[in-house]
């Protein structure tokens, strides 16, 4: 019997369609536009203005506090100007637009394939350098990588925890990087343990994904304190709290953090990164993004430079099909429609997924029946007709008492919903006003 | 017989008994309340919308006698008549308030503000606002959802299908401020209602740059200055490139309407302009006659 976390939990079909294409590198972009929030926390401050001209791989924005992260050039060019682009969010972010003119990079970036194992950088100094190359969560939260291997005063990491999941329908990003650079990956785990000083690490990678497992598991029995944990395909596994229960069988209390029972999670993409960071010396300016829906004629995993308009993307893919209903950036659970095809990738879009018309719209809103699926999909315990009844009904104190603030916005109550009631759109605008009054109280 | 007797003496003793504990309690735990609040609330249009800012007319009353000052105060639903009213009862100077009407400041029709996108989320214009940045390149615009209608208890709004913009039945309208708050996006503001209804606003909140807001819509305030400029009377402010009418300020000249580059300030309910250059010409042979 395969692991996998206790409550709720819905299946969807898998429709992993990219899985066997390997990763392609995109050709440059004419032009990217660079987001200055592209994690979570306060935005990065830009450092070059209109005409200057920049390297592959050079700081353009700085950090605007602990909880930010730099941003380096993706290509070499002349910086067209500093504007607003609406970016996948859907609302209008302040860019760093930059004209290609070759591609030069910084001098001090490896650009070889040779795989360095030794790891000359202590824990303190690795979590410095992950912070200076601008590395976030790469599986969508876009948490600095810096921040979580700072573990708070009094807390101490027991196990590292690699998230190898990919639940989402279609996408298939993650599972390329397993099985491509799958020594990379063991280097970066080990860099990930000295930083957080740890001496054991587990891959969870689930079911549908045997190849991986297959490969990870014979690279992982040469190294010490390393495992491969193999899990029941079940979605939202790859959320962090559920990937903790699963693997480790500890539930993070409400409200808190997972170092709270001991574990750090990172994603595939950014174990990966931080091993280009540290020993290549590589800043985040590139990432795996898939490419693909029922319409898109070549399915793709695309190794594309941030900034990059999804359009080309979807160019490169064999183009937008002619039933073409949404574009949306991430997957079909989780991911947000793209309001146009010039919205630029950025550090945490793991996939363009295009949906044909019959697909992507949503079925007429009904009558809540009371049937409870909702309740029994919910991965945190949590009643999501409720706390969408409270959202309507502005009853922010009933819902804070309901712990709407633990939910993770899997969606798993909206698709599971027979009524088609919008669940999660509504428990959304309640976080966000119940958050700001928590945020006024303190 | 004495059986009935002895019931009905023992029932009516018990009455007279209750009647006097009944009594005594009353005397004891007796609350004054100033009989002027009833009074007051006789007069009070008994909306409860809140607009007043109490919750309810009956608070409204008990805030009414209790304040020394009630100029401050206002019944919007009432007017100038309830607050008259109320300060014949009172005994108190009611303050002198110009009617108000709410006003949706967007001009963005399907027409002048192309739409780029469709948003299939729950309906509701706080829902739609929590998600993104809206079906149109504006993000300051109304999303058109009519969280605003909804909020609305005094049948005084309406979705229009063609414009999708909300309208206001100025006649309904009671300036209770309940659309003002319903709006995630602060389009809908109260101001003066004017003399015969006349009004002159900015029909535009969009902060962007000019290009950003121009390309958005076509109606858009791009901030450009000149209605500030033309303005006898300083009413016009800037502000992150967005331009203002004050309405205490504004004297209804309409020059500014004339001068902005988008249409963007909407004059409503004014009689049809006169030929503008013909009377000027005719002000000036005047003069020229009087000077000779």
């Amino acid at each position: 019997m395969l692991k996998t976390f206790k409550k709720g939990g819905v299946h969807p079909d898998e429709r992993k369609i990219s899985a066997g294409k390997s990763i392609e590198i995109l050709p440059l972009p004419k032009r990217v536009a660079v987001p200055t929030t592209q994690h979570i926390g306060a935005p990065a401050k830009p450092l070059v203005k209109k005409g200057d001209i920049v390297k592959t791989g050079q700081l353009i924005a700085a950090s605007g506090g602990f909880v930010s992260a730099n941003i380096h050039s993706p290509v070499s060019g002349k910086v067209f100007k500093t504007d607003e682009v609406v970016d996948a969010s859907g609302y209008r972010k302040p860019a760093i637009i930059i004209d290609t003119e070759g591609d030069e990079w910084d001098e001090s970036i490896d650009r070889s394939d040779k795989l360095v194992k030794e790891i000359a950088l202590s824990g303190e100094e690795i979590i410095k350098k992950t912070g200076e190359m601008g590395i976030v969560g790469m599986g969508g939260a876009t948490f600095p990588t810096h921040v979580k291997l700072s573990p708070p005063p009094g807390k101490k990491c027991e196990i590292l925890l690699i998230n190898g999941v990919e639940c989402e329908p279609y996408l298939t990003s993650d599972h390329r990087i397993m099985l491509e650079k799958s020594e990379e990956l063991m280097v970066g785990i080990r860099i990930l343990m000295k930083a957080l000083k740890v001496n054991r690490a587990v891959i969870g990678i689930e079911n549908n994904k045997p190849d991986a497992i297959g490969k990870l598991t014979n690279l992982a029995a040469k190294e010490d304190g390393i495992e491969v944990q193999p899990l029941k395909v079940k979605y939202p596994q790859g959320g962090e709290k559920q990937l903790i229960d699963a693997i480790t069988g500890r539930q993070v209390p409400s409200g808190k953090l997972p170092i709270e029972v001991g574990a750090v999670v990172h994603n595939v993409g950014t174990t990966f990164a931080v091993y280009e960071a540290i020993q290549k010396n590589k800043p985040l300016i590139e990432r795996v993004v898939t490419v693909t829906g029922p319409g898109i004629t070549q399915p793709s995993n695309f190794l594309v430079r941030i900034g990059t308009p999804v359009g080309q993307l979807i160019e490169a893919a064999g183009g937008l099909p002619d039933n073409m209903g949404k574009v949306i950036g991430g997957g079909p659970m989780m991911g947000k429609a793209l309001v146009n095809l010039d919205v630029p990738v950025t550090k945490g879009s793991s996939g363009i997924l295009v949906l044909p018309h019959e697909e992507a719209h949503r079925a007429p809103v009904e009558n809540c029946i009371r049937c409870s699926k909702c309740i029994s999909a919910c991965p945190m315990g949590l009643e999501p007709y409720l706390l969408m009844i409270e959202a309507e009904k502005e009853l922010w104190d009933r819902a804070e008492n309901d712990n709407i603030m633990d939910c993770i916005e899997c969606g798993s109550c909206s698709f599971t919903c027979p009524a088609h009631r919008p669940l999660l759109d509504y428990i959304r605008l309640g976080k966000g006003k119940v958050g700001q009054i928590i945020r006024n109280r303190n | 017989m004495s059986i009935v007797l002895i019931t009905i003496m023992t029932l009516v003793g018990l009455g007279a008994l209750a009647a006097v504990i009944l009594y005594l309690a009353s005397q004891k735990f007796k609350v004054f309340e100033d009989p002027r609040i009833d009074q007051v609330e006789e007069v009070l249009p008994a909306a409860n919308c809140g607009g007043c800012g109490y919750p309810g007319c009956r608070a409204f009353a008990e805030a009414l006698v209790k304040a020394d000052d009630i100029s401050d105060l206002n019944c919007p639903v009432g007017g100038p008549d309830v607050m008259a009213k109320v300060a014949e009862i009172l005994g108190k100077e009611a303050g002198k308030s110009a009617p108000q009407v709410a006003v949706v400041r967007c001009n963005g029709t399907c027409e002048h503000r192309p739409r780029i996108n469709q948003y299939e989320g729950a309906s509701s214009c706080v829902v739609a606002a929590a998600l993104y940045g809206g079906e149109t390149g504006c993000s300051y615009g109304c999303y058109g959802l009519g969280d605003c209608v909804e909020a609305c208890d005094f049948d005084a709004m309406y979705m229009d299908e063609e414009t999708g913009l909300p309208v206001v039945i100025e006649d309904n309208c009671v300036a209770c401020g309940a659309c003002v708050d319903a709006c995630p996006r602060d389009i809908i503001e109260l101001r003066k209602k004017g003399p015969k209804s006349r009004r002159i606003y900015v029909n535009c909140v969009n902060q962007d740059k000019g290009a950003v807001a121009r390309k958005a819509c076509e109606v858009a305030c791009i901030g450009c200055g000149k209605c500030v400029k033309v303005c006898p009377f300083d009413a016009i402010t800037l502000e992150n490139n967005l331009a203002y009418i004050h309405d205490d300020k504004c004297k209804l000249c309409r020059k500014c309407v004339a001068e902005c580059p988008t249409n963007s300030i909407l004059e409503i309910n004014f009689p049809p302009r006169k030929n503008k250059p013909a009377a000027k010409e005719a002000a000036t042979e005047k003069t020229e006659e009087e000077s000779k």
